[in-house]
Order: structure tokens, then C-alpha cells, then sequence
């Protein structure tokens, strides 16, 4: 049980995927400018991030190990991810359209979020059992939710800020999106139980 | 063996996920309205956003939700409305088709140059040194082809150092007037066969040293117009459209030849 909630605080805060392993950072800075498309965006990437865990821990524990077919764990796993983006796109356009058309080409774009691909990647190589990969899944989608929800709160003020106009744009992000990931640097090297 | 296996293995991976998402298809079907596919069908097809929305599929979209009229489609013509009207039902005022004209008749040896020019091959470029053109005509065509670049259609020519409209290809979208950065191309509906072209508001004294082809304001055609569409205002002979009647006497009695006749 310690070792789930460890892996859980690491995830979110400690290894945040954005602001300490900076994976997934296309998303975070081109679907962050509201805070309403940044939370569908987080929630998008969980559902994935969760799912693609699951789902690529049964596939390359049950087939591709057995059958000694590790090297092929990146294509497996791509495969299985852009299938589920393919699921989540025709479910938002069924179900939420007006986040469908928010999100955009960042949408299609979650399969290469290399976040999700990291966060399988990671699963193996950490070599997790099925609920600390799923765990691990959830978890690292939620840490990429706080930090584009955060990150989109920041740019909402930044659009009314007064500040110099040659950092009008995507400077000013650039350098908003590494004062925050600063802040989070101050919750590396922390232990959880030992 | 091994490659076999992963053959087989990735194969059946496909196979299951494409089955999969195939069934999940069904499930989120969502309905987009039929005459939108149907109106994107009979468009042109060229993107080239003559009707001010953006490419085919945009106006197809704001057709289908009946936000545009059917008789934008520049580049498709009578024809298209035509047919865009039926798949929706209603009918088609087709927009009368409009070219592009390039006022100005100012060839390299009709206009004298201000100055010799050599840079980039770009309108804009010559107009950062003195005087807003390479020729000493304000009004003048510069002739380094913004608008020929600009052109989906292959329709814009300079020739001699003036661009040229091929009507045959021009399909009225506009992109050469938005290209040109002296302003001076302008649309005019195609059934107007009678154009002036010369954009000089200079005086007459003026024109006649700096210009062999350009319009000095002597009246001859608005004394000769037998409908009193063509008047002489700013020194520079207009043509009101609604009044010409397309006779091309006008063309005929300039003594600077420099009415465009479109016969």
C-alpha cells in the first residue's frame, strides 16, 4: 500500500512528467491558453495515460514476454496508444463536442504525447505489477493535469499582465512554464516512507 | 521464427484494435448533415478563398448550416451555384463573375524609370527606395510579379514590366489584389469589356514626360462617349459601368491608345 501512494506522490508531484521529466511539453504549451480546454485536455491525457498503462501492461507481460518479443515493446505500445487516442476522439465527438472542436489537432496529437508513451516505457522499466502500473498510469496523467491547469491559470493573468512587449507571445510562456517547473524542482530528492 | 512470431503477434495486435475501433465507430456514429459532403463535391476545389471563408470545406460547412449564400464560389462559377443551389433547395442568384484589371499600361519602354533596379524580385522591396515605385509613375504597375506569384490559376503575367490578366483563366478569387502592395489591381465584373488603363491622377503636362501610355485627361473620350459613361475626374478618364453600353468607341478615339478593349 506505501508503495502505491509513493508512487502516486511521485508521479504527480515529485517526477511530475512536465516539469521534471519534461515529456508531453507540446500539449502543455499549445492547449494551455484557457484554463476549461486545459482541463479537458488534463482529463483526455489521463483516460489515456491510465488506459494505455492497463492495456500495455497485459500486452507485454501476457505476449510480448512469453514469446520473447521484448524489442518490440515501443511499436506495440504506439499501436495501442493510437488506437485509444482513435476511441477517445469518437467519444469526445459523440459525447462533448464543443471540447472536440476546442481541443483540435491536439487531440489526434495525444499519440505522440510522448508522455504517454514515456509513462509505459517507465512501467517496464520499473518493472510495476499491473495495479502500480495503472497507478502509475492515473497518476502521471493527473501531474500533467495540475500542471496544464496551472499553467493555463498563469497565462489567463499573463494576458492582462504588463509586460515588455518583445516577450509578447510565446516568450513570456516559455519563460512562465520554466519559473513553474522551478517551483516544482523544489519537491525533488524528497522521500516518501523511507 | 522470431520474425514470424512478431509477424504474427503485432498482425493479430492490428487485427484486434482495427476490429475494435471499427465496432466503437458504429457505437459513436455521429451525423453530419449529407449536403455538406455533397456541396464540398460540386466546389472548385481550388482553396483559394475567393468566397472569404476558409477553403471549400469551410464554406461547404457554412452552406450546409445555411450561413452563406450558394453564389459565392468564385472560382466555380455560374455553374456551381447553380448546382450548390440545387442540393439546397433553393435558388441560385448566380454572382456575376469578376476578373481581375490592372490599370496601368506603363511597359518598360512607354514608363521612364526612376531609378534602375536591382534587387530582389519583389514588388515591395522596390518600394522601400524613393518614391514608392521603380517608375516615375506613382500609379504605376512596378512589374516585379507579386501578383503573378500570388495567382493559383496561372492567369497573371507581367509582361514587359506591366502585369497582364489572362480572362480566360482568372477566376475573380482576388488573391492578386490582396498580393499587389500598390493597390492597383482591382476586380471588374467580365461582362465590363471597356477599361481605362491607366491609374495616373498626375496632370496632363506631367504624364506626358514621364509616361508614353498614359492617360493625360484631354476628354476626347468623354466628348465621343455616346452614353456619357465615360467621364475625366482627378485627370484620369472613369468609367461609370452601369451607363457604358460596351460600344468601344472610346477605345477607338484615345489618341494614347491606352483604353483596354476585352474583345
Amino acid at each position: 500500500m506505501t508503495n502505491i501512494i509513493s508512487i502516486a506522490i511521485g508521479a504527480i508531484l515529485i517526477n511530475n512528467f512536465i516539469f521534471s521529466q519534461f515529456l508531453g511539453c507540446c500539449p502543455f504549451l499549445g492547449c494551455s491558453s484557457k484554463v476549461d480546454t486545459a482541463t479537458g485536455m488534463g482529463l483526455a491525457v489521463v483516460f489515456v495515460m491510465g488506459l494505455a498503462s492497463a492495456i500495455c501492461w497485459v500486452v507485454d507481460t501476457y505476449l510480448l514476454i512469453p514469446l520473447g518479443l521484448e524489442f518490440l515493446e515501443t511499436l506495440a505500445f504506439i499501436l495501442v496508444i493510437a488506437a485509444l487516442v482513435q476511441f477517445v476522439e469518437m467519444f469526445l465527438k459523440k459525447s462533448v463536442p464543443s471540447l472536440y472542436s476546442a481541443l483540435g489537432i491536439y487531440l489526434p496529437l495525444i499519440t505522440t504525447n510522448c508522455a504517454v508513451l514515456g509513462v509505459v516505457l517507465l512501467n517496464v522499466q520499473n518493472h510495476y505489477n499491473f495495479i502500480e502500473s495503472v497507478v502509475y498510469g492515473i497518476t502521471g496523467g493527473v501531474g500533467f493535469m495540475l500542471a496544464i491547469v496551472l499553467f493555463a491559470s498563469v497565462r489567463e493573468r499573463i494576458a492582462f499582465a504588463d509586460y515588455p512587449e518583445c516577450f509578447e507571445g510565446f516568450p513570456i510562456c516559455l519563460v512562465s512554464a520554466g519559473l513553474l517547473a522551478l517551483a516544482f524542482m523544489g519537491f525533488s530528492g524528497m522521500q516518501i516512507f523511507g | 521464427m522470431t520474425i514470424l512470431k512478431a509477424i504474427l503477434i503485432l498482425g493479430a495486435l492490428g487485427a484486434v484494435f482495427g476490429a475494435a475501433l471499427a465496432f466503437a465507430a458504429k457505437i459513436f456514429h455521429v451525423e453530419v448533415d449529407p449536403r455538406q459532403a455533397a456541396v464540398r463535391e460540386v466546389l472548385a476545389g481550388a482553396n483559394c478563398g475567393g468566397c472569404g471563408y476558409p477553403g471549400c470545406d469551410g464554406y461547404a460547412a457554412a452552406v450546409a448550416a445555411g450561413e452563406a449564400p450558394c453564389n459565392k464560389c468564385v472560382a466555380g462559377g455560374a455553374a456551381t451555384a447553380a448546382a450548390v443551389a440545387e442540393i439546397m433547395g433553393v435558388s441560385a442568384d448566380a454572382a456575376e463573375k469578376q476578373v481581375a484589371f490592372v490599370p496601368c499600361s506603363g511597359t518598360h519602354e512607354c514608363a521612364e524609370p526612376r531609378f534602375n533596379y536591382s534587387g530582389p524580385v519583389d514588388c515591395r522591396a522596390a518600394m522601400l527606395f524613393g518614391g514608392k515605385s521603380s517608375k516615375l509613375c506613382t500609379f504605376a504597375c512596378i512589374g516585379l510579379g507579386n501578383c503573378e506569384r500570388a495567382c493559383q490559376f496561372d492567369a497573371m503575367h507581367v509582361v514587359d514590366g506591366v502585369a497582364r490578366v489572362d480572362r480566360s483563366k482568372c477566376v475573380g478569387c482576388g488573391a492578386c489584389v490582396d498580393a499587389c502592395p500598390k493597390s492597383i489591381v482591382k476586380l471588374i465584373p467580365e461582362s465590363q469589356k471597356i477599361m481605362p488603363a491607366c491609374g495616373s491622377r498626375d496632370k496632363g503636362a506631367q504624364v506626358m514626360k514621364i509616361c508614353k501610355a498614359g492617360c493625360i485627361g484631354c476628354m476626347k473620350c468623354q466628348r465621343e462617349c455616346p452614353a456619357d459613361a465615360i467621364v475625366v475626374k482627378d485627370n484620369l478618364a472613369q468609367v461609370d459601368m452601369s451607363k457604358c453600353v460596351q460600344c468601344g468607341h472610346c477605345a477607338d478615339v484615345c489618341p494614347r491608345h491606352i483604353i483596354a478593349s476585352f474583345y
